[in-house]
C-alpha cells in the first residue's frame, strides 16, 4: 500500500508551497502533477537522463530520485523560475540564439544544470561545463551548441538578441523556441489530469514468442474497484490490425492468443492511476505457453516456423537493383575488396517516452499525443475504431524527439479504444523500459559486399547483399528493403551494380524507421570497400573517393541521370585541406607517442534520396490572411525538434515577401491543417517547404490582385490589415468586405508539392527520388590499444544541402546526426529484454561528442524551395564509417561489427598480433 | 507502522528497523531506479534527517565518513592524498546530480559489483560501523560486502559510518575507471590503489583492489606483497596477480576483456603511484 498523502511545505522558485502527497512521491511527480509545474520533464524515472534536473538548496539533483518528504523546508528551483519579469535568463537567451534547444525535452534539465554551474563557477572552462552538464542526456543537438550557449551566457549573457527577422538563409531563432527554453512547451505527458482522467497501462507478454489464454478477467476486475475496464482484442471496434503500409497491416493492437515479441500488449488496464500502478502484470490471470523464439540466425538459416502466413520462410520482402554485368566485371577487375558487416538494434532513445490522451467527442475521437505523422495516425485509428477518418482528430503535442521512432503507432490505438469504450478521456504515459522494449528500432543488418576497380582507381562493379532483421512486425521493413539497394554502392559512378536486400521476420522487437532507413548500415559496408580499394592501390582515401564521386550528368545505378545539385565533389574538395592537416597531425602524434594511444583519421561519403522511395508523397499547405491583417500558416508538418516550424515560416515569409514574425503558425492539428505527410525521409524542407512556398505565392498573388498591384509590389502587414507598396503607390485593400472562412481568413493560399519520381522496374530502373543530398565527413579519433577504447577528438562535416534555409538549424541537424553516428559506431546496441534502460543502453553524453566543424555546400536544387534539399538523415550516415576508417588508420584493424565496443575492438587488436 | 518513517534520531531509526521489513532510504539513487513504473509500496525508513550520520571528519585514529556523506561531500572535504582515489571515484559516480544525492553508505549497502566506492574502501583498509538496538559493531569492508547485492548488515542494523585508519607513513591513492562513454557510465572494470611510502620512496605497504571483475571487488595480495620495498613500477604486475578475479560476460563487456583490461588498468594505477 502506498502511504497516505500528507502536506509538505517547501519553496518553489521562491514561493512558499504546500503539496499534499505521499511522502515517498518523487519530487518530479509532485512538481508536475500536484503543483502543475510541467516544465520539469521526465525521461526515465531512474536518474539516467537528467531531464528532470532541478536545484534543491542550489544543488542540481534528479527530481525523480528525491522523495518529496526530503525537500520540506528547502528551496526548490525549476525552469519556471529562470525567467524574471518576462525577461529570459541569460542562459535561456543564449540557448535560443545558439539553437541549443531542438526538441526541447532535455532543455529544462540542461538549463538547471547550467544554472547550478554558473552560480558556483561564474566563468567556467569548457571542461567545467562538460562536467556540470554531464548528467543530462540530449538526443537531438549533439551538445556542442549547448556548450557554446553556456559559455556565452557565462561571458556576460546575450552578445546579441536572438534573431527574429530575416527570411531564407537567416539564422532565425526557432519560432517555437521561447516555449522550449521556458519549459512552457507541452509534450505528450504534459497535459494535466484536470478532469476525471482514466489511466491506461498495457499488460504485456513476458515472452518473445508464446501462446496464451486469459483466465477470468471479469472476476479480476471486480476484485480491483478502481479498475474500470480490461480491454482485450474483443474490445477493438474495427480492425485489430495496424501497420504503416496499406497492404501490410500485420500488427494487432491486442494479441489474439499468440504473441510474437517480448512486450506485446495482450490487454490493457484502465482505471485510476493509483490502482493501475499497484497491479503487476503477473497478477493478471493469463496462462502462458512459451514457444521457442525465432532468432535472426535461425530465420536466415530457414529452420524456423513462419511467424506470418504472408511471409513464407519469414521473408517479409526483398529489394533489388541491377545494372550492367556485375559478375563478369568483378571477375576481371584488377583490384577487388570484400567485406562482411554486422550491425545490431539501435534504439531511438528520444528523451520523451511516448505519451498522450484520447477523448471521445460525440461520434468522433480526438487524440492528443506525440507523433511524427498525424495523418497516417488518423487513417489507422479510423480503421481500428471502424469509423471514417474524418471523425478522427489528431492533435500532435510538442514531440520530445522522434528520429523515426514516433512514426509508428504506439499507445494511440489503446487509448483510442479505451476512450471509445468508456466514453471518458484516457491517458497513457510509457515508462522508459516500456518505450524501449516495445517500440521500433534500427534494423540489425548482415551485409556482404564486394567491389572492384581498375588500375587508375575507377570503380567497375559493386555487389551487395543485406539481410535486415525486421523483427516481429513489418513496420518500415519494406522501406528499408527498397531504399537500401538504391544507396548500397555509395555516391559513386559505377557501371555494374547488383544490390539485393531481404527483410526477415524474427521474434525480436520490430525494427522500423530510424534516421536513414538502413542506409547508415549500408554505408558502413560501402565505405569499408572504398578504404580497402584505395589502400590496395596505394591511393589516398579521399582522392579515391573524389575520383569516383557522382558528378552532375552522371547516371545512378537505377539509370537516373543527375542533372542538378550534385555537391559531393565540392564537399570533398572543401574537406581536402582539413583531411591533409589532420592526417599529418595524427601521423605526427603516432610517431611521437610511445604509449598505448594511437590516432587515426577517417573519411566517409554519403548520399540520400529525399522523400519516399519511388512513391508519391505529397504535402499540402495553406496560408490565410484574416481581415485584421493577421497572416496564418497552417502547417501539417510536425516539428520533432529539427525545426520545420521555423523553416516553414521562413520559406513562406520569403515567398510572401514579409518578415517571419508577421506569420502566425498553426501546426499539426488534422482538424486545422492539410496533410503534409510524415516527418520522415528528410522530406519536410524539400516537400512541405515547397508546398509552403507555393501556398505563400498563391496568397501573394491573391493579395496583389485584390489591390490591383503589380507583381513586384511589397506586402506590408499593418495593424488592421495590409498595405501594398507598389512603386510610389501605397494601397490598402479593404479586407473587411470579404467573406471569412471558419478560421476567420478572407484570403487563403494553397500549395501542393509531390516530388516527381517514377516506380522502379524489376531491375530497379527508374527515378526513385527527385533529388539527393550529398555529404562527406572526417573523423579524428584516438584509440587506446590496451583497452580498446575510442575517443572521437574532432569531426569535420561537409554537406550539400542545396540551400540552408536556416544555417543554425542545419548545423543543429548535422551535430545531432553526428552524435547519433558516434553512438552507432561506438556504443549503441539494443539487446531485447536485456538493456531497456538508459544506463545499460548507452547513448553519447556531452563528453563523447567532440568539436564539430561544419562546412555547408549549397549546390542549389532547382526543384527545392529556394534551392533547398534535406539534411536530417544525411547528417548521420557518414559518421560511423568515418570513425571506423579512423580506427583502421590508427590501429590497422577494420571493425566489421558495430558498435565497436571496447571489448570488441580490443579483441580485434589482439587478433592481429 | 506507517509506510514512511523519517526519524530524527539514530535511536528511533534503529528501533524502527527492529520491527523488520523496512527498506532504508537515503539519497534514493538506487531505490527509485528499482521502482520504475510501479507503485512505491515498500515501508520506507528515510534516514536523511539523522544528523549523526552526516559529515566527514578527523578522529583519533583516522577519519570518519558519515554514512550519509554524499559523493559531493567527499569531493569537497579537505583530505590528504591518501584519498585521491576515493575523490577520483566521487567525480565519476553518475553525473553531478547523482554525486549530489548518492551517499557512500548507500553505495556500500547496495553492494553492486560495479560500485565505485567498494574497491576504494578496500584499499583504504576501511571498516564500517553498524548500529542496532543492542549496540554497535565494526566490520572490515571486505567482511561487510559479501556478494552481488548481499551484505553482512542484519535487518535490524543501520550503517552509520565508514572509518579509515591513519597510515603510519605518507600515503597516496589512485583510481582508474573504465566505461564505454565519458559520463554517467557504469564501470566495466575499475582499479583502486593505495601505497604507503618509506622515507626512501619505496613502497612500505600497498593495497590494490579491482572492482566489477568479480561479484565483490577483490584485492590482489600477490602484487601487494611484491611491491613492498620497491618503487611503484607497472612492470612488476603479472597476469597471475589477477587470480582472485572472476569476471563475467554481461551487456557491458566479455569476461575475457574484463580480465585483460583489469591488467592494463592495474599497471596504470601502479604507474599513477610512482
Amino acid at each position: 500500500m502506498r502511504s497516505p498523502a500528507l502536506p509538505h511545505r517547501f519553496f518553489v522558485n521562491g514561493r512558499d508551497v504546500e503539496a499534499i502527497a505521499p511522502p515517498a512521491m518523487r519530487l518530479s511527480e509532485v512538481l508536475r502533477d500536484v503543483l502543475g509545474l510541467k516544465g520539469t520533464k521526465v525521461g526515465c524515472d531512474a536518474g539516467d537522463c537528467g531531464a528532470c534536473t532541478v536545484l534543491v538548496d542550489g544543488a542540481q539533483v534528479c527530481a525523480c530520485l528525491v522523495p518529496v518528504a526530503q525537500v520540506v523546508g528547502r528551496a526548490v528551483e525549476t525552469v519556471e523560475g529562470l525567467a524574471r519579469d518576462g525577461r529570459l535568463h541569460a542562459l535561456q537567451a543564449a540557448f535560443l540564439r545558439h539553437g541549443a534547444a531542438q526538441c526541447g525535452i532535455c532543455t529544462p534539465g540542461m538549463l538547471m544544470a547550467a544554472a547550478d554551474l554558473l552560480r558556483r563557477v561564474p566563468s567556467p572552462s569548457e571542461a567545467e561545463v562538460l562536467d556540470a552538464l554531464g548528467g543530462v542526456l540530449c538526443r537531438c543537438t549533439g551538445y556542442r551548441k549547448i556548450v557554446a550557449a553556456v559559455l556565452e551566457a557565462a561571458r556576460g549573457g546575450a552578445e546579441a538578441e536572438p534573431l527574429v527577422g530575416g527570411g531564407v538563409g537567416a539564422r532565425l531563432a526557432r519560432v517555437d523556441g521561447v516555449a522550449k527554453v521556458t519549459g512552457e512547451d507541452r509534450f505528450g505527458a504534459d497535459w494535466l489530469p484536470e478532469r476525471a482522467w482514466l489511466t491506461l497501462r498495457a499488460v504485456r507478454s513476458p515472452y518473445p514468442h508464446a501462446r496464451f489464454r486469459f483466465g477470468d478477467l471479469d472476476a479480476f476486475r471486480r476484485r480491483h474497484p478502481g479498475l474500470v475496464a480490461i480491454l482485450t482484442a474483443a474490445d477493438v471496434p474495427g480492425a485489430n490490425r495496424f501497420g504503416i503500409y496499406p497492404t501490410g497491416k500485420d500488427q494487432p493492437v491486442f494479441a489474439e492468443g499468440y504473441v510474437r515479441m517480448l512486450g506485446e500488449p495482450v490487454c490493457a488496464l484502465v482505471g485510476d492511476a493509483e490502482t493501475i500502478a499497484a497491479i503487476r502484470d503477473e497478477e493478471v490471470p493469463i496462462a502462458w505457453e512459451p514457444l521457442p523464439p525465432v532468432s535472426f540466425d535461425d530465420a536466415l538459416a530457414g529452420s524456423t516456423p513462419d511467424l506470418h502466413p504472408h511471409a513464407p520462410a519469414n521473408v517479409l520482402c526483398r529489394g533489388r537493383i541491377a545494372c550492367g554485368d556485375v559478375d563478369a566485371a568483378l571477375a576481371t577487375a584488377p583490384h577487388r575488396a570484400a567485406v562482411a558487416i554486422e550491425t545490431g538494434f539501435v534504439e531511438h532513445a528520444y528523451i520523451e517516452p511516448e505519451a498522450g490522451y484520447a477523448e471521445r467527442i460525440g461520434d468522433g475521437i480526438e487524440i492528443v499525443a506525440c507523433t511524427q505523422t498525424p495523418y497516417m495516425d488518423r487513417d489507422e485509428i479510423a480503421l481500428i475504431l471502424g469509423i471514417p477518418p474524418e471523425r478522427v482528430r489528431i492533435v500532435p503535442t510538442a514531440v520530445g524527439g522522434g528520429f523515426g521512432g514516433k512514426l509508428d503507432l504506439s499507445l494511440q490505438p489503446m487509448i483510442a479504444i479505451a476512450a471509445w469504450r468508456t466514453g471518458r478521456p484516457v491517458r497513457c504515459v510509457y515508462t522508459r523500459p516500456e518505450s524501449m522494449r516495445t517500440t521500433t528500432k534500427r534494423h540489425p543488418a548482415r551485409i556482404v559486399a564486394e567491389a572492384g576497380c581498375d588500375e587508375e582507381g575507377r570503380l567497375l562493379a559493386v555487389r551487395f547483399h543485406g539481410d535486415f532483421n525486421t523483427g516481429a512486425y513489418a513496420s518500415w521493413g519494406p522501406t528499408v528493403a527498397s531504399r537500401v539497394p538504391v544507396h548500397a554502392m555509395g555516391p559513386y559512378r559505377i557501371p555494374n551494380v547488383r544490390a539485393t536486400t531481404a527483410a526477415i521476420h524474427t521474434t525480436d522487437t520490430p525494427a522500423g524507421a530510424f534516421r536513414g532507413f538502413g542506409v547508415p548500415q549500408a554505408a558502413i559496408a560501402h565505405e569499408a570497400l572504398m578504404d580497402a580499394l584505395a589502400d590496395r592501390l596505394g591511393m589516398d582515401r579521399l582522392e579515391f573517393r573524389l575520383r569516383n564521386a557522382l558528378r552532375r550528368g552522371d547516371a545512378t545505378a537505377t539509370g537516373q541521370v543527375l542533372d542538378h545539385s550534385v555537391g559531393l565533389v565540392a564537399c570533398l574538395e572543401a574537406l581536402r585541406p582539413r583531411w591533409q592537416a589532420l592526417r599529418a597531425e595524427a601521423d605526427a602524434f603516432n610517431r611521437s607517442s610511445s604509449g598505448p594511444f594511437r590516432r587515426g583519421v577517417g573519411i566517409a561519403c554519403m548520399w540520400y534520396g529525399i522523400g519516399n522511395t519511388a512513391m508519391s508523397n505529397p504535402s499540402e499547405m495553406t496560408i490565410g490572411l484574416a481581415a485584421d491583417g493577421t497572416i496564418t500558416l497552417y502547417s501539417g508538418a510536425v516539428d520533432i525538434g529539427q525545426g520545420s516550424n521555423t523553416v516553414m515560416v521562413q520559406i513562406s515569409a520569403e515567398a510572401l515577401g514579409v518578415a517571419p514574425h508577421a506569420i502566425r503558425l498553426v501546426a499539426g492539428d488534422t482538424a486545422r491543417t492539410r496533410d503534409a505527410g510524415k516527418t520522415s525521409a528528410s522530406r519536410q524542407t524539400f516537400v512541405s517547404g515547397n508546398a509552403a512556398r507555393l501556398a505563400a505565392l498563391d496568397l501573394r498573388r491573391q493579395i496583389l490582385a485584390l489591390a490591383n498591384a503589380g507583381p513586384d509590389a511589397r506586402i506590408v502587414p499593418v495593424p488592421g490589415g495590409v498595405e501594398i507598396h507598389d512603386g510610389d503607390r501605397t494601397l490598402r485593400p479593404d479586407l473587411s468586405r470579404l467573406e471569412r472562412d471558419a478560421n476567420g481568413d478572407v484570403l487563403v493560399g494553397f500549395g501542393r508539392f509531390d516530388p516527381p519520381t517514377t516506380a522502379l522496374d524489376a531491375d530497379g530502373r527508374g527515378v526513385p527520388y527527385a533529388t539527393y543530398a550529398f555529404g562527406a565527413q572526417i573523423a579524428l579519433v584516438e584509440v587506446d590499444r590496451e583497452l580498446g577504447t575510442t575517443r572521437v577528438l574532432r569531426m569535420v562535416a561537409a554537406h550539400d544541402v542545396g540551400r540552408a534555409i536556416n544555417p543554425t538549424l542545419v548545423e543543429g541537424q548535422i551535430h545531432g546526426g553526428i552524435a547519433q553516428g558516434i553512438g552507432l559506431a561506438l556504443m549503441e546496441e539494443y539487446l531485447p529484454g536485456r538493456n531497456d534502460n538508459l544506463h545499460d543502453y548507452l547513448i553519447p553524453t556531452i563528453g563523447d561528442v567532440p568539436p564539430i566543424e561544419v562546412i555547408l555546400i549549397e549546390d542549389a536544387e532547382p526543384l527545392g524551395p529556394f534551392g533547398a534539399k534535406g539534411v536530417g538523415e544525411p547528417a548521420l550516415i557518414a559518421t560511423a564509417p568515418a570513425i571506423l576508417g579512423a580506427i583502421d588508420h590508427a590501429t590497422g584493424v577494420r571493425v566489421t561489427r558495430v558498435p565497436a565496443t571496447p571489448d570488441r575492438l580490443r579483441a580485434a587488436i589482439l587478433a592481429t598480433r | 507502522m506507517s509506510g514512511y518513517l523519517r526519524p530524527a534520531t539514530l535511536g528511533e531509526a534503529v528501533a524502527a528497523l527492529c520491527t523488520g521489513g523496512a527498506t532504508v532510504l537515503a539519497g534514493g539513487t538506487d531505490l527509485y531506479p528499482a521502482r520504475v513504473g510501479r507503485a512505491i509500496d515498500d515501508t520506507l525508513l528515510d534516514i536523511s534527517a539523522l544528523a549523526e550520520l552526516r559529515g566527514i571528519g578527523v578522529t583519533d585514529g583516522g577519519w570518519r565518513f558519515g554514512a550519509l556523506a554524499t559523493w559531493r561531500d567527499v569531493l569537497a572535504a579537505d583530505l590528504p592524498p591518501l584519498f585521491d582515489g576515493l575523490k577520483a571515484a566521487a567525480r565519476e559516480v553518475g553525473g553531478t546530480q547523482i554525486q549530489n544525492r548518492g551517499t557512500i553508505g548507500g553505495n556500500l549497502c547496495n553492494a553492486s559489483p560495479a560500485a565505485d566506492g567498494v574497491p576504494n574502501w578496500l584499499t583504504l583498509d576501511a571498516t564500517v560501523e553498524l548500529a542496532s538496538p543492542t549496540g554497535s559493531r565494526r566490520l572490515p569492508v571486505a567482511a561487510f560486502v559479501l556478494g552481488n547485492r548481499r551484505t553482512a548488515r542484519r535487518e535490524d542494523e543501520l550503517l552509520v559510518a565508514v572509518h579509515v585508519p591513519r597510515p603510519d607513513r605518507p600515503a597516496r591513492g589512485t583510481f582508474r575507471k573504465l566505461g564505454a562513454r565519458r559520463y554517467l557510465v557504469i564501470s566495466i572494470v575499475m582499479v583502486a590503489a593505495v601505497a604507503e611510502f618509506a622515507a626512501d620512496g619505496t613502497v612500505a605497504s600497498a593495497r590494490i583492489a579491482v572492482g566489477a571483475a568479480s561479484e565483490v571487488a577483490q584485492r590482489l595480495p600477490s602484487l601487494e606483497a611484491r611491491l613492498i620495498g620497491r618503487r611503484p613500477d607497472p612492470s612488476l604486475v603479472r597476469e597471475e596477480d589477477l587470480a582472485p578475479l572472476a569476471p563475467i560476460d554481461d551487456v557491458r563487456a566479455t569476461a575475457a576483456y574484463r580480465r585483460d583490461a583489469a591488467l592494463a588498468l592495474v599497471r596504470r594505477a601502479i604507474a599513477d603511484l610512482a
